[in-house]
């Protein structure tokens, strides 16, 4: 069995409660930290361990830490950001239903280093009962004196609160997090002025994902360069990744940073290989992230191994590769239709696009449409540079990364599978039924490769 | 891609609305969350427990009343329920059936799931039954990928659904007929 930091205890019994969870060994990093460490030292063990945001972006969080704003006399934040809406991704959800202490113990930990006495949870709505399960071990860690005043007679004050969302992907988005936490619309902000100077109420704030704050708590128990001793270069420590799609095992899984993509999805240990067909394709990081065929998946276009890492996995750029991102892994059996998949990844944008920014709000529906009458089999050929042009109009011309993320499913699948575009505009017969790739896979042209 | 329900903004024929003692304790305790100046940060959790008082939708009274209670504008109220998905704008079933549709649940046969219960309730997606029991919903990603396909129905997931499992929830729902809330413990 592989090394596990986040999940080692995910199955004891009693776990979800304080007292399970200290008998585990829970909250000695807290213990630690505020005895015997001081909020630099806590810091500089985040940036040894080379910790990245475990969200989808990838930042490193000693150096986002390290861009809080400290005027005097005016409050700070910590948010973790539990929205987690990334299609394809659901390990935040089964760490905090499994062992929420670990999310509370890491935020006071992390609150202790960047000087925060309140932080915030922004849990999703869709969450509303593991939202009561985070309000109930915020009560027990209160009654133990985890939270309050004086924690552990080390003059540190702090309190956490749990705030549940109602529905809106964008609040996933740190600055629309924010406007939502403070009861407004989802609406991302411009940035500049970032969060860490003026974020929630207008305060520095750091917002880090779930994972990202429960990482925290190994770092500071066995030091930032055990932590960075898992790992390839700056792809450090474990990784949890929801494994979905056509695969034998679905579920949350923590992967040391740097396993073969290949040994990943065959190993029983992990995916336990593709279910029944052969492998079409994967989106190895979530809806946003580039969606690569078979080939692409195992080997970089250069020959080499793909690894489940940062780098490797993003390797060949969007010609051949695709990202990491929050590590929602799913993937598609030759019985999938990459153009369906593609409508339906579009229709997730359209719907979740905020309506700020024109290119997005407009785009993600005219995609959404184009791309509906191609699967239906009423699409022309020029349909698919349509698309091609309607996507590059939207990537980069917006307030916030959504319109990056409705632009790059779409650029990839026509990047990739651009042949079973066509296919549908030449036989919208063959397409009318909505599984027409069940009876006979469709064959790609290996010459559309990173063309 | 919205609703095709339009939100019911008028007050003919809507049943008035008032916070129940319970409800409004409720409300006292999350606003004591945020710093005193900033109790409209409670807005969305406020509108939750308004949304389960009054049979799982937001009528205008609904919404006025919890623009009280935090002594913000109504327009405040009605532009923040009207931005976010779980905040029903009009009447729904007194179940409230939302299938997950968004693509990794596709790859695991939801278009199925969502085609059995159309034809099993007889109605399409975002209809009520004639009995009022059933609204049948399309929603985007629940977190709930590795156990597709699945629908949402209050607070609960019923995950690994199969035509069979999907049968039987329908029929011990309707045996129970009882309003199941996000906000239920």
């Amino acid at each position: 069995m592989a090394r596990k930091l986040l999940l080692e205890h995910d199955n004891k019994p009693g776990i979800q409660g304080l007292e399970g969870y200290r008998a585990n060994g829970g909250y000695r990093s807290v213990e630690k930290a505020l005895k015997t460490m001081g909020p630099e030292a806590v810091l500089e063990e985040v940036k040894k361990s080379g910790l990245r945001g475990r969200g989808g972006a990838g930042f490193p969080t000693g150096l986002k830490w390290s861009f809080m704003a400290k005027p005097p006399g005016v409050p700070r934040y910590l948010v973790v950001n539990a929205d987690e809406s990334e299609p394809g991704t659901f390990k935040d959800r089964y760490l905090m239903e499994r062992i929420p202490h670990i999310l509370i113990e890491g935020m006071i930990t992390s609150s202790f280093a960047l000087g925060a006495n309140v932080s915030y949870i922004y849990i999703r709505g869709e969450y509303f009962y593991i939202y009561r399960i985070l309000e109930r071990a915020i009560e027990e860690a209160r009654a133990a004196g985890w939270l309050g005043k004086n924690i552990l007679g080390s003059g540190f004050d702090h309190d956490i609160h749990v705030q549940v969302g109602a529905g809106a992907y964008i609040c996933g988005e740190e600055t629309a997090l924010l406007e939502s936490l403070e009861g407004k619309r989802g609406n991302p902000r411009i940035k500049p002025p970032f969060p860490a100077v003026k974020g929630l109420y207008g305060c520095p704030t750091v917002v880090n994902n779930v994972e990202t704050i429960a990482a925290v708590v190994p770092i500071v128990n066995d030091g930032g360069e055990e932590y960075a001793k898992i790992g390839i270069g700056k792809s450090t420590g474990t990784k949890l990744i929801s494994a979905g799609g056509n695969i034998n095992k679905p579920g949350v899984y923590e992967i040391d940073l740097g396993i073969t993509c290949e040994e990943f999805l065959n190993s029983d240990e992990w995916c336990g290989g593709v279910q029944g067909r052969a492998l079409k394709a994967l989106v190895p990081g979530g809806s946003s992230v580039p969606i690569i065929p078979a080939e692409l998946y195992f080997k970089t276009a250069a020959g080499e191994a793909r690894l489940m890492t940062y780098e490797s996995l993003s390797d060949g750029g969007f010609a051949t590769g695709s990202m990491l991102g929050s590590g929602g892994f799913y993937a598609y059996n030759d019985a999938q239709c990459i153009v369906r998949s593609t409508w339906n990844h579009t229709r997730f944008y359209a719907h979740e696009s905020c309506g700020q920014c024109s290119p997005c709000r407009e785009g993600t529906g005219w995609m959404e449409k184009v791309l509906h009458r191609i699967e239906n089999g009423e699409g022309r050929l020029e349909d698919i540079d349509l698309l091609w042009d309607i996507q590059r109009k939207i990537e980069g011309n917006t307030i916030c990364p959504l319109g990056d993320a409705a632009a790059w499913p779409v650029a990839s699948a026509i990047r990739h599978f651009r042949d079973e575009f066509e296919f549908h505009v030449y036989h919208p017969q063959k397409v009318k039924d909505p599984k027409h790739f069940e009876k006979t896979p469709f064959v790609r042209k290996p010459k559309t490769v990173a063309a | 891609m919205a609703s095709t329900i339009k939100a019911v903004t008028t007050t003919e024929g809507v049943a008035p609305f008032r916070f129940s003692e319970a409800g409004l304790a409720e409300c006292r305790r999350l606003i004591a969350r945020y710093p005193a100046e900033q109790s409209k940060s409670a807005l969305l959790p406020i509108l939750h427990v308004a949304q389960s008082e009054n049979d799982g939708w937001l009528s205008v009274y609904a919404m006025d009343a919890v623009a009280e209670v935090l002594g913000i504008q109504r327009i405040e109220v009605f532009e923040v329920a009207s931005f976010y998905s779980m905040y029903n704008l009009h009447p729904v079933g007194t179940y409230h059936l939302e299938v997950c549709r968004t693509t990794p649940c596709m790859l695991r046969g939801a278009d199925d799931l969502m085609a059995h219960l159309e034809k099993r309730l007889g109605i399409h997606v975002g209809e009520t039954t004639k009995d009022g029991m059933f609204t049948l919903k399309g929603v985007e990603c629940l977190g709930s990928c590795g156990t597709a396909p699945m629908l949402q129905c209050g607070a609960k997931y019923h995950e690994n659904l199969t035509p069979e499992r999907a049968d039987s929830l329908i029929e011990q729902l309707r045996a129970e007929n009882k309003r199941q809330n996000y906000t239920d413990q």
